[in-house]
C-alpha cells in the first residue's frame, strides 16, 4: 500500500465509482427478480453515497482513497483456486467449519456434517441458488451507512447464512475462514454473514480473515446477527490477513430480551482495516460485551468504530479495547454509546488503552457518550501511554533484561482481552502472534512458544 | 489598501441611511464593506486596522456557519442585525433601585452580592451609582503605577497600535473559524491588558471589572498579553443576571504568555436563557484561545457558564512553550430548554507539555449538554502529558448530557488519560441528607456543589461564592 500526505479535502476519484460500477455490469446475472432488486438497491445506494471523504466525521481519520485508486475485479471471473495457503494458516479447531477462498464458498475444504437438529448452517449462494432470499437478509444493516455497505448489498451473492432454532445449544463452534489469495490482479469479495438465533438458543461463531503473502484484496463483509430472547451468542473475529490486504465490515446485532452478546474483535492483520460494530439493545436485560485488540505496525492502519445502542431500560454494556502501535502504525477508536429517552437504569462501561511504542505511531480516540436518560451508570476512559517504567524496573529488579521486560508487560498489556476469549485456540494464536510481532529489540525466546 | 479606497468607502453614503438625527451613531441592520467602514472610522482606527477587518469580511463571506455542534437552533439571519450602536441613553435607564425589577433585586439578594454593586449590574444610570467612581480611579492609578495597560480594545488601537498590532489574531486568526471571522470583520468592544515583563499585576482585574461594570458588547475582542514572567488574573462576566439587549454574540478572546508568564482567565456566564420554552435567550458563540508562547509558561481557563439558550464555546490552549502548562476547569449548568456544547483544546507542540480539563457539567429540565474536547499531541511533543475528568449529572429524565472528547496522539512518549462519567444523584445521598433534616432542594444543591468543588476551587474567592450561590438559583424548580 503506498502512503501518501493525506489532504483531508482531496475528493475520491472518480474513477473509483467506474471501476465499481465495471464490476456491477461483469456480475453474473440475478437468478430472480427479487435478488435483482436487491443488488440495484445497493447499486443506487453507492452511486449516492460515493466513497467517503476524510470531510465525513465517521472517516476523519481513516483514508480510503488507496481503495479508491485500486481496481478490484470479482473472483468468479477468475476461476478456481488450486491451492490456496488456507490449509497450513487455519486453526486447529474442533468445529463446524466453512471455507471461503476469495470470496467463493469452497465446500471440499469446508466441514458441516453433524449439526444438532435445529440448527442450519449453508452458504449464501445455497439459498440464491434455490431462487430464495434467508431471513434477515439486508434487513439490518443500511446499504447507506456507507459506500461500503452498499456494495456489498449490490454484490450480494455469497456468504455464511447461521440458524439455530429455540433452545439449540451448539456444542463445537461455528469456523468461518476466509482466504485471500495473492492473484495477479486483485480481487474483491462481499460475504454476507447471517446469524439468526433463536429463543435460548447459544453458538459460538468465529470468522477468521488470513491471506497469502502479498494478497492484496479487499474484504467487504456485512454481517447481521439477530439474538432471540435469552439468546447467547459468542462472537470471535480474528484478522490476519496480509500486510496488503484492506479489509471492510460492519456487523450489525440485534438483542431481544434478556439476549447476551459478547465480541472478541482481533486484529493484527491487514494494511487498511476499518472495523464497524453496532449492537441495538432493544430488550429488557440484554447484555453486551466488546472485546478488542488490535496491534499495528509497518504502515498499518486499523480503524475501529464500536456503537451501542440502549434503546430500551435496564440493557447493559461493557466495552473494553486496547491498541498496540509500532513503527509508523495508526489507529484509529471511536465508541459510542447512546442512551435512548426513558431508557432507565442502564449502566455502559466503555474503556480504551493503548500503549504506543514507537515515536512515529499514533493513536486518534474518540470515546462517545450520548445520553437521555438520568437513572443511568455510565463511565468511559481512554488512556494512551507506554510502558511502565516501574513495572519495568520491578521486572529488572528481579533479573529480567530489560528487552524481556518490555516484551512481556507488553503481552500483560494484550492479556486482559486475550483472557475474555473462551477459546483457548485463539488465545494462543495471538498470543503467539503478538509475541512474535513484537520489535527485534524485544527477546521472547524460550518464554513463549513462537511460530506454529 | 490605498488611503482614497478607504475614503471612498466612508464616505459613500450608507444606502440605508442612518435613522434620525438624534441616533445618528446606530446604523440600520446590514453588513456590507460601508459598515465595516464606518465602524472602523467611528473608533478613529487605522489604515492598517480597516484593511484587517474587511480581510476578515472577506474570509467569513465564503465561510458556512459551522453545524457540527449538538445544537439545534433556528437560522440566523446576519443581515438583520445593525452591527454598530452607540453607548444606550441613560435617560430609559432605572434612576434609581425602586425602579428595577423586585425580581431581579430578589435575586442579587440570593447571590450575595454587594450593596453598592447591585445598582451598577441593574443598569441603573452610572452617576447614580454610590461611590463607584472613586473606587474606580484609585485602581486605575494602582494599575499605572505597574505599568500595567488595561483599557478598551478601540482605545488600544489608538493609544497603543504597535502592540495591538503585533498580537493581534496571532492566537485567532481572523479566518479561524465563520463566529471569529465575523467578530473580527465588526467587533466594538472589549478588552485590551498588557502585563510588561517581570510585572505581576497588583489586583485580580476582575475587581476593576465589576465595579465599572462595562456594558457587554455583542461582539466582543479581549487581548491579552504578559510579557516574560507577567501574571495576571483576569475575570470575566458576572454572577448575576445581567440587562442585555442583544440575542447573538460572538466573542474572540486571545490570551498570549511568553516565557515564564502566567494568565489566568476566569468566566462567570449567566445571561438570559430564554422563556420556558426557549424563547428570547441568548446565542453565546465565542473563541477563545490562549498561546502558551513561551517556555514555562502557563495560562489557565475557569468558566462557570449557567447562561444563555446557546453555548458554543471552546476555550483552547496551544502549548508551544516546552514545558508550558494548560488548564481547563469547567462547570456547565443548563436549565430549561438551554443548549450548550462546550469544552476545550488543547494543542500540545513542546516538548514536557502538559494539559489539566477538568469539565462538570449538569443538565436539567429539558435541557441538552454536551463536552466536546481535543487533546493533540503533536510529533515532537515528547514527555507531553494530559489528563481529563469530565463528569455529567443528570436531573430529570428529559434533559441529555453527551461527551465527544477526541484524542490524537502522535508520539509514543505522550501519557494521556480521559475518565467520563454520568449518573444521576444518588437517592442514597438524597435519603442521608434528607434523614438529617436537611430539605430536599438544599440537599441537591450540597451534593451539586460537592460535584462541581475541583472548579469552584480554582475561582477567585468571592466569586466561588457566588458561583456556588448561582447554581442554586439556577437549578431552583428542577428538583422535586
Amino acid at each position: 500500500m503506498t502512503v501518501t500526505a493525506i489532504r483531508p479535502d482531496a475528493p475520491v476519484p472518480d474513477q473509483a465509482l467506474g471501476h465499481f460500477s465495471a464490476g456491477f455490469d461483469a456480475q453474473a446475472p440475478a437468478a430472480f427478480a427479487e435478488l435483482e432488486r436487491l443488488r440495484q438497491r445497493g447499486r443506487a445506494a453507492f452511486e449516492a453515497v460515493g466513497l467517503p471523504t476524510r470531510r465525513i466525521e465517521a472517516w476523519k481519520y481513516t483514508d480510503v482513497r488507496a481503495i479508491a485508486r485500486a481496481d478490484f475485479v470479482l473472483a468468479d471471473q477468475q476461476g478456481g483456486h488450486a491451492s490456496p495457503r488456507g490449509a497450513e494458516l487455519a486453526l486447529a479447531l474442533d468445529a463446524y467449519r466453512m471455507v471461503f477462498v476469495d470470496g467463493v464458498f469452497d465446500a471440499e475444504r469446508s466441514a458441516l456434517s453433524g449439526l444438532p437438529a435445529g440448527a442450519e448452517v449453508a452458504p449464501l449462494s445455497r439459498y440464491l441458488s434455490r431462487g430464495e432470499l434467508p431471513t434477515g437478509l439486508a434487513s439490518m444493516v443500511d446499504e447507506r451507512a456507507s459506500a461500503f455497505t452498499a456494495l456489498n448489498l449490490a454484490f450480494t451473492g455469497e456468504g455464511a447464512v447461521i440458524e439455530v432454532g429455540r433452545g439449540v445449544e451448539l456444542d463445537r463452534p461455528i469456523y468461518l475462514l476466509f482466504v485471500s489469495t495473492a492473484a495477479e490482479r486483485a480481487v474483491m469479495s462481499h460475504p454476507r454473514v447471517i446469524l439468526r438465533l433463536g429463543d435460548n438458543a447459544r453458538a459460538t461463531v468465529l470468522e477468521h480473515f488470513v491471506g497469502e503473502s502479498g494478497a492484496a484484496n479487499l474484504t467487504n463483509l456485512v454481517g447481521e446477527a439477530f439474538l432471540a430472547p435469552g439468546a447467547r451468542l459468542d462472537h470471535y473475529k480474528l484478522n490476519e490477513a496480509s500486510e496488503r490486504e484492506f479489509h471492510i465490515a460492519n456487523f450489525k446485532i440485534d438483542q431481544a430480551r434478556d439476549s447476551h452478546f459478547s465480541s472478541h474483535s482481533l486484529n493484527l492483520g491487514g494494511a487498511l482495516t476499518r472495523n464497524d460494530l453496532d449492537a441495538e439493545l432493544n430488550g429488557e436485560g440484554a447484555r453486551t460485551d466488546f472485546w478488542g485488540l488490535f496491534f499495528a505496525q509497518g504502515r498499518q492502519h486499523v480503524d475501529n468504530h464500536t456503537v451501542v445502542n440502549h434503546n430500551v431500560a435496564r440493557t447493559y454494556s461493557n466495552e473494553n479495547y486496547k491498541g498496540i502501535l509500532d513503527d509508523r502504525a495508526r489507529g484509529v477508536f471511536n465508541g459510542r454509546v447512546y442512551i435512548k429517552r426513558d431508557a432507565q437504569q442502564v449502566r455502559g462501561y466503555q474503556n480504551n488503552a493503548n500503549l504506543l511504542l514507537s515515536d512515529r505511531a499514533e493513536i486518534d480516540t474518540k470515546p462517545e457518550l450520548e445520553i437521555y436518560a438520568d437513572d443511568v451508570l455510565c463511565s468511559h476512559g481512554a488512556t494512551t501511554g507506554q510502558l511502565d517504567e516501574n513495572a519495568v524496573f520491578a521486572l529488572r529488579a528481579r533479573g529480567i533484561d530489560q528487552h524481556t521486560a518490555r516484551a512481556l508487560l507488553t503481552l500483560a498489556f494484550a492479556g486482559e482481552i486475550l483472557e475474555s476469549t473462551q477459546l483457548p485456540e485463539i488465545a494462543h494464536r495471538v498470543e503467539r502472534r503478538v509475541a512474535g510481532m513484537l520489535p527485534d529489540r524485544f527477546n521472547l525466546e524460550g518464554l513463549v512458544e513462537l511460530g506454529e | 489598501m490605498a488611503t482614497e479606497e478607504m475614503e471612498r468607502l466612508v464616505q459613500r453614503e450608507y444606502k440605508q441611511g442612518f435613522f434620525t438625527e438624534i441616533e445618528s451613531d446606530t446604523l440600520a441592520p446590514g453588513l456590507d464593506e460601508q459598515v465595516i467602514a464606518f465602524i472602523s472610522n467611528k473608533k478613529g482606527e487605522p489604515e492598517w486596522m480597516l484593511e484587517w477587518r474587511l480581510d476578515a469580511f472577506r474570509q467569513w463571506q465564503t465561510m458556512r456557519e459551522p453545524s457540527w455542534a449538538h445544537l439545534d437552533y433556528p437560522p440566523i439571519d446576519y443581515q438583520s442585525i445593525s452591527y454598530f450602536s452607540a453607548p444606550k441613553s441613560k435617560d430609559d435607564a432605572p434612576k434609581s433601585l425602586d425602579e428595577v425589577d423586585p425580581k431581579l433585586l430578589e435575586t442579587y439578594e440570593k447571590l450575595g452580592i454587594p450593596l453598592h454593586e447591585r445598582a451598577a449590574l441593574a443598569g441603573v444610570a452610572v452617576d447614580a451609582v454610590f461611590d463607584s467612581v472613586s473606587v474606580a480611579t484609585t485602581f486605575k492609578a494602582k494599575l499605572s503605577e505597574a505599568g500595567v495597560i488595561f483599557c478598551s480594545i478601540s482605545e488600544a488601537i489608538r493609544e497603543y497600535p504597535e502592540l495591538v498590532r503585533r498580537y493581534l489574531g496571532t492566537v485567532v486568526p481572523t479566518g479561524d473559524n465563520f463566529f471569529a471571522a465575523l467578530n473580527s470583520a465588526v467587533f466594538t468592544d472589549g478588552s485590551f491588558v498588557f502585563v510588561p515583563e517581570g510585572v505581576k499585576c497588583p489586583m485580580e482585574l476582575s475587581t476593576y471589572f465589576r465595579i465599572n461594570a462595562a456594558n457587554t458588547g455583542q461582539f466582543e475582542r479581549t487581548l491579552i498579553v504578559c510579557e516574560k514572567g507577567a501574571q495576571v488574573s483576569y475575570l470575566e462576566g458576572c454572577t448575576a443576571p445581567m440587562r442585555d439587549e442583544n440575542q447573538l454574540h460572538a466573542a474572540v478572546v486571545e490570551l498570549v504568555a511568553l516565557d515564564d508568564a502566567y494568565i489566568k482567565y476566569s468566566t462567570v456566564q449567566n445571561w438570559y436563557p430564554g422563556d420556558e420554552d426557549g424563547k428570547g435567550g441568548i446565542y453565546n458563540f465565542v473563541t477563545k484561545r490562549g498561546d502558551c508562547r513561551g517556555a514555562r509558561s502557563r495560562i489557565s481557563w475557569t468558566q462557570v457558564e449557567t447562561g444563555s439558550a446557546i453555548t458554543w464555546k471552546y476555550p483552547s490552549c496551544l502549548l508551544t512553550g516546552d514545558y508550558s502548562q494548560g488548564e481547563f476547569y469547567s462547570v456547565a449548568v443548563t436549565n430549561g430548554r438551554q443548549q450548550a456544547d462546550t469544552g476545550t483544546k488543547m494543542i500540545h507542540i513542546g516538548k514536557h507539555t502538559r494539559s489539566t480539563i477538568i469539565s462538570k457539567g449538569i443538565a436539567a429540565g429539558r435541557s441538552d449538554q454536551s463536552y466536546r474536547g481535543l487533546v493533540k499531541i503533536a510529533p515532537r511533543a515528547e514527555g507531553a502529558r494530559n489528563y481529563t475528568q469530565c463528569d455529567s449529572l443528570l436531573i430529570g429524565d428529559r434533559c441529555g448530557a453527551h461527551t465527544f472528547p477526541y484524542q490524537e496522539i502522535g508520539n509514543a512518549r505522550a501519557t494521556v488519560e480521559h475518565e467520563a462519567t454520568t449518573s444521576k444523584i444518588a437517592d442514597d445521598q438524597l435519603f442521608y441528607c434528607r434523614a438529617r433534616g436537611i430539605s430536599e432542594e438544599d440537599a441537591v444543591s450540597m451534593i451539586v456543589n460537592g460535584f462541581c468543588k475541583d472548579v469552584f476551587q480554582e475561582l477567585p474567592m468571592e466569586f466561588a461564592v457566588e458561583a456556588e450561590a448561582l447554581l442554586s438559583v439556577t437549578l431552583e424548580g428542577s428538583v422535586g
